[in-house]
């Protein structure tokens, strides 16, 4: 769901942290409009405001993990945990993580990734929340929440700053609710 | 450390112990200091932050420069906090639009590292943030990247020194400041 239809109608943050993202058009590849938070990472009231958001939300929901995808999630994510008292666990692409990981494969477009998460990073029973900049059809967030739950926790809710066209509308994933700051801005009403 | 004749904070021994020793990754002969246990022990993830912080907050730092990609674990927190933009200095082809490149060398052949062009502005005070020193040679890259705009490089901070590998020393006269050493 989005957060402007879930409490923060009308929070002029919203708009301050829309307007922080940069599209960038055809990467990577023709056709893709990018959404870059990296501009969002450069305007510090902006990048206050978005963890600020996912701070009041979660810090009373008895979270003990905040998984972050690599690598945006990675800049979001641990900022979250901190405030909240939670643990930071990355997922993170193969042979990246030493040591024991289980793995879990999704489908790009084209062909299979994979994401790994270390064994024994969480426990059963433990509530978690998975944090990534962008979700676009689902697939990576996906394979998140199938980790979290062989590791036996409970994924509350998945969050992102910017959800996609495809997702518009649909309040779950993989029967998890998801919960979005913004919608992708378009070109033209971009700087 | 930096400040190697003081007393040693507290906080020191529950981070270092927090950090969990793998060996014989990537490859035979390494051992690997995994973060990634200290990000799951809330008070040393909290302590290690802090001590960034406390160090950093009022020497009028605008700019927290994070290597991919740990560098992204440690670098936002303390950038939020100290009031400054976090600018990811990346590998090739992840960051979109215009970019400047730093090639650097690894044991075998080459890497690139890259910044977003406008990301930063000349006269800017800048840290750069990993989680490991080694060889020095992905950091340098990082503060190349920096200096060529004409951002001012105040120190950089890692939380492990990996000592032995003269990273010190490859960045020359700038600052490093660390807050364990591993062997």
């Amino acid at each position: 769901m989005f957060a402007a239809e879930n409490g923060l109608k009308g929070d002029p943050r919203l708009q301050g942290i829309s307007e922080a993202i940069r599209v960038v058009p055809h990467f990577p590849k023709p056709g893709i409009m990018f959404q870059d938070i990296t501009t969002l990472l450069l305007d510090h009231k902006a990048f206050k405001d978005t963890v600020d958001i996912f701070v009041d939300r979660y810090r009373d929901m008895d979270i003990s993990v905040v998984a972050g995808v690599e690598a945006r999630g990675f800049m979001f994510g641990p900022a979250i945990a901190l405030a909240i008292g939670a643990k930071f666990v990355p997922l993170r692409k193969p042979r990246k993580l030493p040591g024991k990981v289980i793995s879990e494969a999704y489908e790009l477009e084209y062909g299979t990734d994979c994401l790994e998460m270390h064994v024994g990073a969480v426990e059963r029973g433990e509530r978690a929340i998975v944090i990534d900049d962008l979700v676009a059809t689902g697939g990576t967030l996906s394979a998140a929440i199938r980790l979290l739950e062989r590791s036996e926790a409970e994924v509350v809710e998945c969050a992102c700053v910017i959800g996609l066209r495809e997702v518009k509308g649909q309040c779950r994933l993989n029967g998890k609710p998801l919960y979005i700051l913004v919608e992708p801005r378009q070109i033209e009403n971009c700087c | 450390m930096a400040t190697g004749d003081e007393q040693q904070d507290p906080r020191i021994a529950g981070i270092s112990s927090a950090i969990r020793v793998i060996p014989n990754f990537p490859k035979p002969g390494i051992m690997f200091q995994d973060i990634t246990t200290m990000l799951l022990d809330t008070k040393a993830f909290k302590d290690t932050i802090d001590l960034f912080v406390e160090r950093y907050r009022d020497k009028n730092i605008s700019v927290v420069a994070g290597v991919e990609a740990r560098g992204f674990i440690f670098g936002p927190p303390i950038a939020l906090a100290i009031g400054a933009k976090f600018v990811p200095m990346r590998k090739p082809n992840k960051l979109p639009g215009e970019v400047i490149s730093e090639e650097y060398s690894l044991e075998y052949g080459t890497d690139k590292m890259e910044m977003h062009v406008g990301a930063v502005e000349a006269g800017e005070r800048a840290l750069v943030i990993d989680d490991l020193i080694a060889t020095g040679g992905t950091l340098c890259a990082a503060v190349k990247l920096l200096e060529r705009v004409g951002v001012n490089v105040v120190e950089c901070a890692c939380v492990i020194e990996l000592l032995g590998l003269k990273g010190r020393e490859r960045l020359g006269d700038r600052p490093l400041f660390v807050l364990v050493n591993a062997t």
